[in-house]
């Protein structure tokens, strides 16, 4: 599309953005329910006591690696670059974990769900956790960390 | 019966979702984060391309008294914007800056690199229940 961001993927992005809109459309029409991953996986595994029924979480969290399994499958497989160490992912769930039940949701809750609904708590938190995300990274980029 | 096979089918669509816009892939999210390196705008097409669908599913929800395959909507209510929100926003932010994953994308990656994916869903749910052991 663009030259100079010919790295990136805007096609595969944009429906792999409806396929993920019209999941979450499904958990809101079919089911009455936000789409959102932290709350779902904390009620899944019992950490949260307040949700959707244990069962409709526990079937959500099982069908997010089954719906990527069958895309591997299909394409001949999807790219995965994880960080070289085991620490980013440690220190990144720790804190992923933590904020998300403190901040009440993630980038589908607060992100894709939220800011459809137009809901200003959702827009604020998604405004401060990309904002906080670019700081972050700039300055793992400053400290040689990237 | 019904319900979790719902469920299960609106996890695998956003499982697989995710998996072909290649955001499952943790170096491309955090290429977008990354301004001032190679920018890679990837995850804003994701971001509009998932907004389509949900923008008219919260029209058609307005006028639904009730969802297809439920007795009601159980939807947040909540509109306050507190400490807990804008600090837990923060937080979370700062570790998918420096992971590169977020709770979906984290536990869509069990099925594609189980091991570096199951070491930050480990630390996930241990971040969740310091949470709630100290709230």
């Amino acid at each position: 599309m663009l030259a100079a961001f010919s790295h990136a993927m805007p096609l595969e992005g944009l429906i792999g953005g409806l396929m993920i809109g019209v999941a979450a459309a499904v958990m809101l029409l079919g089911l009455g329910r936000i789409a959102g991953v932290s709350g779902l996986a904390a009620r899944a595994t019992g950490i949260a006591d307040s949700g959707a029924p244990r069962g409709i979480a526990i079937a959500f969290v099982i069908g997010l690696p089954l719906g990527a399994f069958i895309i591997a499958q299909l394409t001949g497989g999807i790219e995965t670059r994880f960080p070289p160490s085991v620490i980013p992912l440690v220190i990144g769930g720790l804190l992923v974990g933590y904020g998300t039940r403190l901040g009440s949701g993630c980038t589908s809750g607060h992100g894709v769900c939220g800011m459809s609904r137009l809901s200003p708590r959702s827009l604020i938190a998604t405004a401060i956790f990309m904002a906080s995300g670019f700081v972050t990274v700039a300055l793992m980029r400053a400290g040689g960390l990237l | 019966m019904k319900q979790i096979l719902i469920a299960l089918f609106a996890g695998a669509l956003f499982g697989a979702g995710l998996a072909f816009s290649g955001m499952a892939d943790p170096a491309r999210v955090q290429g977008f984060l990354d301004l001032f390196g190679r920018w890679d705008p990837t995850l804003a097409f994701v971001m509009g391309g998932a907004m389509i669908p949900m923008a008219i599913a919260w029209i058609l929800q307005r006028r639904l008294d009730k969802p297809f395959a439920d007795a009601h909507f159980s939807l947040p209510g909540t509109t306050l914007i507190d400490r807990k929100l804008t600090i837990g926003a923060v937080l979370f932010g700062t570790g998918w800056g420096i992971s590169g994953l977020c709770p979906g994308p984290g536990l869509t990656d069990l099925a594609i690199n189980p091991l570096p994916a199951l070491a930050f869903v480990g630390a996930l749910l241990a971040g969740m229940i310091a949470h709630r052991v100290t709230s």
